[in-house]
């Protein structure tokens, strides 16, 4: 496996960032499209800071399903926000890592010098996810617009057949690897079998989550997050992913959901699908002093790995390993960690690869065992599972909530992973400023 | 070919195909109207032509807000008598006849207003072709002048879009848009500028048959139908106005009944009916409205302050939708409130507006883009406007000004939307107090045009100044007055609306009140106008004006207060309200009415409107009459209440004043106003 060399190049800061409440997917279209919500936090993002709009250089947005009236979102919401038309926009997709994949494309430009000023971040609506007709009715439909006398009309009729109408979902297709045929699900089932995680270990850590969350929404440890309005009087201030009432019974009692008949992976131990947008500010130093712009703390380095589709969620097992090795840390020298929760089964299974010396010394090339994370410095204030996961925007979710974890605790350095479908991992290192660092 | 060189305003250009271009640029005029030179210059253009045929004719205008507003509102008051206003009426109409009369195909080329006289020119040419953009607008809207359609719209309208549309247009002096004007018939087309030329030449190379209405619409027209339509339509007229205060649009209807399949006939009583109104009262006074409007509007000229962004803290009724308001003209709006579950609602009522006025999703999206919620009050640094609505406590807004104020751009306006605490009270916290204006709006705020642009003696006259260019920026209408209890609207108000509960005290039904007040020419009747602007308001609204002055508030609104019977928003006060309409008796004829009913409420009004002017609360009496009119829709075809006693002779009206002071109370004493009048 080829080492990638760290990205050289002038340091690169995170100004400031904030997200939408995340709002669980109920069975039809949510109140916010994904450019509502990047719209909605980027304005108020926005008029927090020094510079206005159009001092940014581009907009770069994760998303994976952007809607039939978002192409290249980030450019539309560009100019949703005000930014003038001068300001560029791409939008990137790493499956469930493009908000990371942003800030790493972000973190490239700035680094190299192509930009000073950057808005970066991702936003999904997984529930306006489309429901698409098969291709034997889009060749219908083109057939029957092309016939224009009556007979032929009639003749075009007479072809539909049941098989016509069944619709492709989207999402679920979407959340089913297309090479190995498995669905997500599927992969975290596993890496359960494989490094021997029973459902208790599963339900207990999904437990954890709501727990944490629920504690950081009454302790507001969740400062990062900006309400959101929809057009009938209605507004979005909290995650409403949260199940106070959860426990260890009633999480018992869900059936498994992608192996029915005798999996352990339910709804209650996995990530839920879910509506959000996370949006942070990256700049130069030269931006910074320009603007006079605070500094919350510095995007190190990142790294992507590559891993068995079938395993999926080994992806950050691998790709925070690199990190470690090129700035010689060991895993105490780390002071919190984000590993987005996409199953229980799956951060465990990382945790545990990285505690096994034999998976350690054939699949990580390190001469013995890394160590035990300690779980109460990884996801503290809830993940995934209580949180969901907007695909497009979870990446850059965790990095802005880890920034935040490292202030609030003063701590120095953390780090944010996400296993990727389609079988890879995704990394960043962050540190925070030392009291003699740049800006306030 | 040839030039007319003696035009100011028109400009003929002959191109390589023989195609005329006819362009219209009022000298001396930022907007076209048709003026008696511009008609005659207009003649002498036809007359060209009528000796060199072109291939085709096309009339378009090279000013950029719009085609043609209507006609030269200045010229109609300048006649006299009706055989002036019949001749100059028939003179258009010969010019109009020249145009049509052309065998060439003739084309209007149509964008921004097209409305009145300039509607009427783009009638009688064969084809119209209309801009597909949102500022175009096409109408008749010479009935709110108090007159109807006079050069020639009342045959030709209805003769290209079929009478139902065309007698609704004119009745209801509505406008439209280009894309239903298409759908009407009213243009041939509506497209993008890029294709306006083209499609002017191609309609004359290409002429197809001229638009006429369907078959079922032309039954309408028919003798045996007319006076059963006529009597349709006059009902409908009926419920919003009387014949006898407006008298136009009931003669528009009897134009039509009368002569609707005698055009040539149509076109000469239509000159005489509209030389018969013009000369009238009421459009009289309606243009002087009109006029005032613009005396209105020429108080925001001359400042070059153009807001970019306002910041409205308070989010409630006022507040919510004076940001909404604000967003709608295009303004970035942030809306400040306590918490979100304050804001949400206004939020609400803003998409409801966006959707109602602009329609298109894209659009109403861009609005709602630009409206913002802040509750932590971001849009502070970057407003060039902030406007103050939050809840009438002194101790309060002072607060919020002094901690508003050094986060402030530097020119920056600081309006206040108070009705009642005074400016000199809220600017005592305020580092550099001259710089406190108020911005008082009136409710609902997308309908009522007029703001009240408060000073005190302390506000530099410089931020007047912007305050009346921003009102004027987001299309409302500035009247600047004194800082003083009630400033003109409230202070006017509030003895004719306390008058009309002290006559239901004594026994007098609340619809009778209302149906004498209506009458005369108000709006809306005393009494419900209470319970709609909420009696609690009105009481609080009271006292404070009741303050060092003899008057009394009578027990009955404290009582209905008190047992918490606010009017239409709790569903009773005066009146019982269901689904939000008050639900009013049956009237019969032996009903308690006092003789003096209509005195004593419009008097009483009317000598607080004198006792205004002479203390100076607005500079004068033509500015009052605008501030009453656009403020509390005071009968406009009476022009004011300081034109109505012009009319009826000061005097007259004092004398009447005396004696109801005599028999009622001394709140009836004429103030020391009327001496001047």
């Amino acid at each position: 496996m080829a080492q990638r060399k760290t990205s050289k190049g002038r340091p690169v800061y995170i100004i400031d960032g904030s997200r939408t409440p995340q709002l669980k997917a109920q069975g039809k279209p949510g109140p916010f499209t994904a450019s509502d919500l990047a719209v909605g936090v980027g304005r108020v993002l926005l008029a927090r800071q020094p510079f206005e709009p159009s001092d940014l250089d581009e907009v770069i947005l994760g998303c994976v399903m952007p809607g039939p009236d978002e192409a290249n979102i980030a450019r539309v919401v560009a100019l949703r926000l005000g930014c003038d038309k001068r300001v560029t926009g791409w939008t990137v997709q790493r499956n469930c890592a493009s908000g990371m994949q942003a800030l790493d494309c972000a973190l490239t430009n700035i680094a190299t010098g192509r930009s000073d000023l950057i808005l970066a971040g991702g936003t999904e609506a997984m529930s306006h996810a489309s429901v698409l007709l098969n291709n034997q009715m889009v060749a219908w439909l083109g057939e029957w617009s092309r016939a224009k006398r009556m007979t032929d009309k009639l003749r075009a009729l007479g072809k539909l057949r049941g098989a016509h109408f069944k619709p492709i979902i989207g999402l679920l297709r979407g959340l089913t690897d297309p090479v190995v045929g498995l669905s997500m699900g599927q992969t975290a089932e596993n890496l359960a079998y494989r490094f021997d995680i029973s459902r208790e270990q599963m339900d207990a850590f999904a437990l954890v989550s709501h727990q944490r969350l629920a504690m950081a929404q009454d302790k507001g440890c969740l400062g990062e997050v900006e309400t959101i309005y929809d057009t009938h009087g209605r507004y979005y201030d909290k995650d409403d992913g949260l199940r106070r009432d959860t426990d260890m019974a009633r999480l018992a009692k869900l059936k498994p959901v992608f192996d029915r008949d005798f999996g352990n992976v339910t709804a209650g131990n996995s990530a839920q699908v879910t509506d959000g947008a996370a949006l942070l500010i990256l700049a130069s130093e030269k931006a910074v002093k320009k603007h006079n712009l605070p500094v919350l703390g510095r995007i190190i380095d990142s790294e992507w790995a590559g891993v068995d589709p079938a395993q999926m969620g080994l992806g950050p097992a691998h790709a925070m390993v690199p990190l470690l090795k090129r700035h010689g840390l060991k895993i105490m020298d780390v002071d919190y960690w984000e590993i987005n929760e996409a199953f229980a089964a799956q951060v465990l299974a990382c945790l545990e690869a990285w505690k096994d010396t034999h998976y350690c010394r054939t699949e990580l090339g390190m001469r013995s065992a890394l160590g035990e994370i300690d779980q109460a410095r990884l996801n503290v204030d809830g993940g995934g599972i209580s949180l969901g996961h907007p695909v497009g925007a979870s990446g850059a979710r965790i990095v802005l909530h880890l920034v935040n974890v490292l202030q609030r605790n003063r701590a120095q350095r953390g780090i944010a992973s996400l296993c990727i479908g389609g079988g890879q991992g995704g990394a960043m290192l962050i540190e925070t400023e030392k009291e003699t660092g740049h800006g306030e | 070919m040839a030039n007319n060189t003696d035009s100011r305003h028109w400009r003929a250009e002959r191109d390589n195909e023989d195609i005329v271009w006819l362009h219209l640029d009022r000298a001396d005029a930022s907007v076209n109207a048709l003026s008696v030179e511009v008609i005659a210059e207009l003649d002498a253009e036809l007359v060209a032509l009528s000796e060199n045929f072109p291939r085709g004719l096309v009339i378009l205008s090279d000013k950029q807000n719009g085609f043609i507003a209507g006609a030269d509102i200045k010229g109609f008051v300048a006649l006299r008598d009706q055989e002036e206003a019949t001749e100059f009426m028939r003179g258009c109409h010969t010019v109009l006849d020249r145009l049509e009369s052309f065998t060439f195909p003739t084309v209007s080329l149509i964008h921004g207003f097209c409305l009145g006289g300039g509607m009427e020119l783009a009638l009688a040419t064969r084809y119209r072709i209309a801009e597909d953009e949102p500022r175009t607008r096409l109408g008749l809207p010479e009935v709110m002048l108090g007159i109807h359609p006079g050069f020639g719209g009342t045959m030709r309208l209805p003769r290209l879009i079929g009478a139902p549309t065309a007698l609704d247009m004119m009745l209801t002096g509505r406008s439209i848009g280009a894309r239903a004007a298409r759908k009407l018939g009213l243009v041939d087309y509506a497209v993008p500028h890029r294709q306006m030329y083209r499609a002017a030449r191609q309609i004359i190379h290409n002429p197809p048959r001229p638009q006429r209405p369907g078959k079922l619409k032309r039954l309408i027209e028919h003798r045996f139908a007319r006076p059963l339509v006529a009597k349709f339509l006059r009902h409908r007229v009926a419920k919003r106005v009387s014949s006898k205060h407006y008298p136009a649009p009931y003669a528009l209807i009897d134009l039509w009944l009368r002569y609707a399949d005698e055009p040539k006939k149509m076109l000469a009583e239509e000159a005489r009916s509209v030389a018969r109104l013009v000369i009238g009262d009421t459009a009289q006074n309606l243009i002087r409205v009109f006029f005032l409007q613009e005396q209105l509007k020429s108080q925001g000229r001359g400042s070059d302050f153009k807001a970019q962004s306002v910041h409205v803290v308070g989010a409630g009724v006022m507040g919510g939708d004076i940001a909404a308001w604000c967003t709608l003209q295009g303004l970035h709006v942030t809306l400040q409130d306590q918490s979100p579950e304050r804001i949400a609602p206004a939020i609400k009522r803003a998409h409801e507006l966006f959707r109602k006025r602009l329609k298109h999703p894209r659009l109403v999206q861009a609005a709602m883009d630009r409206l913002m919620p802040d509750v932590k009050g971001l849009g502070v640094t970057r407003a060039d406007v902030i406007i103050e609505a939050i809840f009438e406590n002194a101790d309060a807004k002072q607060k919020l000004f002094h901690a508003i104020e050094p986060h402030m751009k530097p020119d920056a306006l600081l309006a206040t939307n108070t009705s009642s605490i005074p400016l000199e009270t809220l600017c005592e916290t305020l580092a550099e107090p001259a710089r406190l204006v108020g911005l008082h709006f009136f409710n609902p705020v997308a309908k009522m045009q007029l703001v009240e642009i408060v000073r005190s003696i302390q506000t530099d006259a410089n931020v007047t100044h912007k305050a009346a260019a921003f009102a004027c920026q987001i299309g409302r209408l500035p009247l600047p007055v004194k800082s003083s209890a009630g400033f003109l609207v409230n202070r006017i108000l509030m003895p004719y609306l306390l008058e009309a509960v002290v006559l239901e005290s004594e026994g007098v039904r609340p619809e009778v009140i209302d149906k004498t007040a209506v009458e005369f020419g108000m709006p809306m009747g005393p009494i419900e106008l209470a319970d709609t602007v909420g009696l609690d308001i009105c009481l609080s609204v009271a006292q404070i004006l009741a303050e060092g002055t003899t008057a009394t508030i009578p027990d009955r609104l404290h009582k209905l207060v008190e047992a918490n019977h606010l009017g239409r928003k709790t569903g009773q006060g005066f009146y019982r309200y269901k689904k939000g309409k008050p639900v009013k008796g049956k009237l019969d004829k032996n009903i308690f009415s006092p003789a003096d009913l209509t005195d004593r409420l419009i008097l009483i009004l009317l000598n607080e409107a004198v006792a205004c002017v002479r203390e100076g609360v607005v500079e004068n009496d033509d500015l009052l009459d605008a501030g009453i009119v656009f403020g509390t829709g005071f009968a406009p075809f009476r022009g004011g209440p300081m034109r109505y006693i012009q009319d009826i002779g000061a005097g007259v009206l004092k004398d009447r004043l005396e004696a109801l002071a005599k028999r009622h109370g001394d709140r009836f004493e004429p103030d020391a106003g009327w001496q001047r009048l």
